[in-house]
């Protein structure tokens, strides 16, 4: 009896002891941005590995889905004769809701695993300990420009991914099925708010991209130096950031569209 | 890999994405109708203003000349005291304009459409349209409708 309730007070300590290392980690990252602002360098080749890459799967991804988000939505519409509303569907629910999430998570599959999986290699194999001998802060050194660099590409990948969708649906709905172009894109301008539904999106990526990458660093930073404990640290990264990514989405969507 | 194709593909990624912003921004919101800030608002007092919304069109011969926006409630008259921004370039509007309140279709959302009075003054900032007709609510339409059928049934007998 008392050893379950031991077993459970440990759980418990251990979850707020790493919560509390990762918001220390957080904050020891921000401290770190008025030395990344003289080398940029830095964050470019971090910009690059961390968002350029993920511009494939993310726009294939977003024209799919938006392809998709106009079968759908027409082969619905229709039987209320309502298929020229198709751009609002499709537009509506890609900007506010499955731009930023779909693209945070496969932003946490393609990039969060692979900053995780670098970050708890250099871990296990010393060269993090390795800079620190040399008088250079491992957390301004790697964390820093990774972490603004995962900041700065989610929502320009939510809103890649936005706008291709976007137009897979109008390539499907006007091309395909002949809804009318004009009432396509008439009725989306009309109905879609740019504060509204646009910068909310926008709002969302930017939240989803601090957090993703957040789990992603924290969890390489803090992994046991093994090869497994790499790997489980990546699997975390994967699985932490996805439910994140749902449950933040949640209370976002409440606070900005509940009235 | 070179550090100038590096940034090169870095400038071509932040691009494509601002530019996808932009696209969302143009092409899929109404940012180029929006014309919010400059205008002249103007208040209506209404019995009923069925399911008006803050943001809904005020239009004249239907076109969108401004938005519905702030609604408010009189507590002394009971009266819905809806505020109305018309854009500035519409500066010509007889004082005596009669406000009706529409349904766009039969199920769509309800608009404000102003036909215009003979009156040789015209709106300005704070003026109050003071002719003025309620939304049609169906429910009401149809119990009046009952009752007078239910009376047309009583005089034939």
């Amino acid at each position: 009896m008392l050893d379950s309730l031991a077993r459970l007070g440990r759980v418990g300590i251990g979850v707020l002891e790493r919560l509390g290392r990762g918001h220390l980690l957080l904050l020891a990252i921000f401290v770190g941005l008025p030395d990344l602002l003289p080398r940029l360098g830095l964050l470019l080749r971090q910009i690059y590995s961390v968002g350029v890459l993920s511009v494939l799967i993310i726009s294939v991804s977003g024209l799919f889905v938006g392809m998709v988000l106009g079968l759908q939505g027409y082969y619905i519409l229709s039987q209320f004769g309502a298929e020229q509303t198709l751009g609002v569907m499709v537009a509506a629910s890609l900007v506010r809701e499955l731009g930023p999430v779909v693209a945070a998570l496969l932003f946490a599959g393609r990039a969060g695993s692979a900053l995780t999986a670098e970050i708890g290699l250099m871990k296990a194999t010393e060269q993090l300990s390795g800079l620190e001998m040399m008088a250079v802060d491992p957390v301004r050194r790697v964390l820093t420009p990774r972490f603004f660099a995962g900041f700065i590409s989610m929502p320009l990948l939510a809103a890649l991914f936005s706008a291709l969708g976007v137009l897979g649906g109008y390539f499907v709905g006007g091309g395909l099925l002949g809804v009318d172009d004009g009432a396509f894109w008439a009725q989306m301008q009309a109905k879609i708010d740019l504060h509204e539904d646009v910068y909310n999106g926008v709002i969302k990526s930017f939240v989803f991209g601090l957090v993703c990458t957040w789990i992603a660093l924290f969890q390489g930073y803090d992994c046991v130096p093994t090869s497994e404990g790499v790997s489980r640290a990546t699997t975390r990264t994967v699985v932490h950031s996805s439910l994140a990514v749902l449950g933040l989405d949640f209370i976002l969507t409440a606070l900005m569209f509940g009235e | 890999m070179h550090n100038r194709t590096v940034e090169i593909l870095v400038g071509a990624f932040m691009a494509a994405g601002l530019v996808a912003f932009f696209f969302l921004a143009m092409q899929v919101s109404n940012l180029s109708s929006s014309g919010n800030g400059d205008g002249y608002e103007v208040i209506a007092r209404f019995d009923n203003i069925g399911s008006l919304k803050v943001r809904s069109p005020v239009t004249m011969a239907g076109v969108r000349i401004g938005r519905v926006s702030e609604i408010g409630f009189d507590r002394r008259t009971y009266e819905a005291v809806v505020t109305l921004r018309i854009e500035s370039e519409y500066n010509v509007i007889p004082d005596d304009s009669f406000a009706k309140i529409f349904t766009a279709g039969l199920l769509g959302e309800q608009y404000i459409g102003l036909d215009p009075g003979g009156s040789d003054k015209f709106l300005q900032q704070g003026s109050e349209i003071s002719l003025t007709q309620s939304a049609l609510v169906l429910e009401e339409i149809i119990g009046q409708f009952l009752f007078s059928k239910a009376e047309e049934g009583d005089s034939f007998e």
